[in-house]
């Protein structure tokens, strides 16, 4: 989210009493910033598909890796020794099998950081005043300008519901 | 793998909970205050280690350049011996490496909650081992510069790697392994770099942690993506460093030789680097607990679980140990049988052999007290004593195995040359010079971590 109203909070049990509040009232576009994952907020929401993504490349690189083994062995640079099949099904596992994990890995990695929007070294929350916190001890809630039910005293709802403090968030021009 | 399964499930259901696996109270301000005070402040032994430490480094690079530069002649190697030093010390680090994987995948899946104050540690002392091993295969090809032709790439000659070969598949392994460890350090990474970014005392190191945490902002969505992302890793690096070894010893194994030609290589491979890899963790935490005063974010408890893993893979060394003769007895090859029971034991090299026994399998019964298991430095001697004993296992694994051909004529003893020994030492400095850095810059305990699970704990109380 890049505007709205944004909310600090002393604890996790304040910020999640705060979120289940709004959302409870139906309020939807709803972002949180925490310190580290606040379970009970991270689980309400929708499931990650980073898992489902790792499980498909793992796939695919498993079985590019087989077949770069079996087209180069077989195809590219046959080698007869004593007369051992070319095709050494069981001599080509080892490497398919580290060729899936790697390529799980490496799409895991940057598919997570695609979904977080990550690299991305500037952002207008860094301009609120005492949100470094957020990567200490504080927990924000905000909601998002673009929330249906979204008014300009939502602030004061949150300052209701716990908030040590809340101010508006402006996007860049 | 299945025999340490068990031991695992022990030590979750053994009750470690509560503050004893994290003893400071105070807000999590202070909590983060303290965990990144190695970053800021300045320490005056780390000068000086950094310093003897770098120095052992450029020695190594010194005996490298030598050795290209004149050829691997300067080494001990000699045929029968052509594996000597070179491959000891690969599958000594490689090994070494394998605890740091261990503690973060394995004991992440089982949910062990010791695991968190040491795991980055062991993680970072994972990344610089695997980086030691890979030398070796490379300086002993004596043409390293050729080294990517383990590459399979369209080159001009036609020519490409053959994957019949358990050598291709030792490449393939390490590197997958260096890579897929280095994205899961830097992952877990990330929220501490964050908060190391926005603690900092300069604007220069403000900008350097925020461009190396990559602008986390700890938000839902990342928070979402982040722990899956985490937890897939932590099941996809299991079977991966359990793979690892296994590879290596593949090396060995899939060979004719006497004393390799055995299936019980693998789990016997991968124990081994477990055990060695725990004792590492120990001879680096003991020390930096101390130095860096966090002996009650790593506590006793810590020490004590870290002992008791020793044990159990130190048993699961000897039970190899006993099992391996009695394979080559009752296979009946005579050259098994000499190799095994008699070339081991009695041969020129038996002081290798009962230094192994002792150092493996006779010190770390120690840690059957409690009070050796909960002394840091009684336990830095055992830890010390096992780092020899599994650098002393792959000798006697490989020159023994090595130094007596099927035909007495081809009988040859091996020495290593005076390079060989400025290599492996050049290899810990560089080694212990790689991990001060991390420890400097890095916040080496995982922060956000911590405070999560501080978090959970105080829940569950409630």
């Amino acid at each position: 989210m890049h505007s709205g109203v944004v909310a600090e909070f002393e604890t996790p049990e304040a910020l999640e009493r705060a979120y289940d509040a709004l959302r409870a009232k139906g309020y939807s576009r709803l972002d949180t910033w925490t310190p580290y994952a606040v379970k009970g907020i991270v689980r309400k929401g929708p499931e990650s598909d980073v898992a489902w993504v790792m499980l498909v490349a793992a796939l695919l690189g498993g079985a590019i890796g087989y077949f770069v083994q079996w087209w180069v062995n077989v195809s590219a640079f046959p080698i007869d020794v004593g007369g051992r099949p070319l095709h050494s099904a069981p001599a080509f596992i080892p490497i398919a099998f580290e060729s899936a994990v790697l390529a799980s890995a490496v799409t895991g990695f940057v598919v997570m950081l695609g979904h977080c929007g990550l690299p991305r070294l500037h952002h207008p929350v860094f301009e609120i005043e005492g949100f470094e916190r957020a990567s200490i001890d504080r927990f924000w809630l905000g909601v998002d300008e673009r929330d249906p039910l979204f008014e300009g005293d939502v602030g004061e709802e949150l300052a209701t519901l716990g908030a040590l403090r809340w101010t508006r968030l402006e996007a860049p021009p | 793998m299945s025999a340490t399964a068990p031991a695992l499930q022990l030590l979750r259901e053994e009750p470690t909970g509560g503050e004893e696996v994290l003893l400071r109270g105070g807000s999590d301000l202070e909590l983060t205050d303290t965990l990144l005070a190695p970053l800021w402040q300045q320490w005056p032994w780390l000068r000086w280690a950094l310093g003897i430490t770098g120095l052992g480094a450029l020695v190594l690079f010194g005996a490298l350049t030598y050795t290209v530069l004149t050829g691997i002649g300067l080494w001990g190697n000699n045929i029968p011996v052509a594996w000597a030093f070179a491959i000891i010390n690969f599958v000594w680090w490689i090994g070494i490496g394998h605890a740091g994987t261990f503690i973060s995948a394995i004991l992440l899946l089982f949910e062990v909650r010791w695991r968190t104050s040491i795991n980055r540690f062991a993680e970072a002392m994972t990344l610089f081992a695997v980086v030691q091993a890979g030398l070796f295969p490379i300086f002993h090809m004596g043409r390293p510069w050729f080294a990517y032709w383990l590459i399979p790439y369209p080159s001009e000659m036609g020519v490409w790697p053959q994957f019949r070969s358990s050598l291709p598949w030792d490449v393939v392994a390490v590197t997958t392994y260096f890579i897929v460890s280095l994205l899961f350090w830097y992952m877990g990474l990330l929220p501490d770099l964050a908060a190391a970014r926005d603690r900092a005392p300069t604007v220069l190191r403000r900008r350097l942690y925020g461009v190396a945490a990559l602008g986390w902002r700890g938000e839902l969505g990342h928070w979402r993506h982040y722990r899956i992302a985490y937890l897939v890793f932590g099941g996809l690096a299991t079977p991966l460093v359990l793979s690892v070894h296994t590879n290596v010893s593949f090396d060995f194994a899939i060979t004719q030789l006497p004393g390799w030609h055995s299936t019980i290589f693998p789990p016997y491979f991968v124990a081994g680097a477990i055990y060695s890899g725990f004792a590492m963790v120990l001879q680096l935490m003991i020390p930096a607990r101390e130095l860096f005063g966090l002996k009650d974010v790593i506590t006793k408890n810590h020490l004590d679980n870290m002992a008791k893993m020793l044990l159990v893979t130190g048993w699961v060394v000897t039970y190899t140990y006993i099992v391996e003769p009695f394979m080559a007895w009752w296979s009946g090859d005579t050259y098994e049988i000499y190799d095994l029971l008699v070339d081991r034991p009695f041969g020129p090299y038996a002081f290798v052999y009962w230094g192994v026994v002792f150092c493996n399998c006779i010190a770390v019964q120690a840690l059957w007290m409690k009070k050796w298991r909960v002394s840091a430095w009684r336990l830095f001697v055992v830890a010390c004593f096992i780092q020899l004993g599994m650098w002393s296992e792959r000798f006697m694994l490989i020159v023994i195995s090595l130094h007596r051909d099927f035909l007495p004529s081809s009988w040859r003893m091996y020495v290593p040359s005076w390079i060989d020994w400025t290599i492996l030492g050049g290899t810990v400095s560089f080694f212990l010079f790689l991990f001060l850095l991390f420890l400097r810059f890095v916040p080496f305990i995982p922060i956000s971590e911590l405070k999560e699970m501080r978090h959970e704990m105080r829940r569950r109380r409630a």
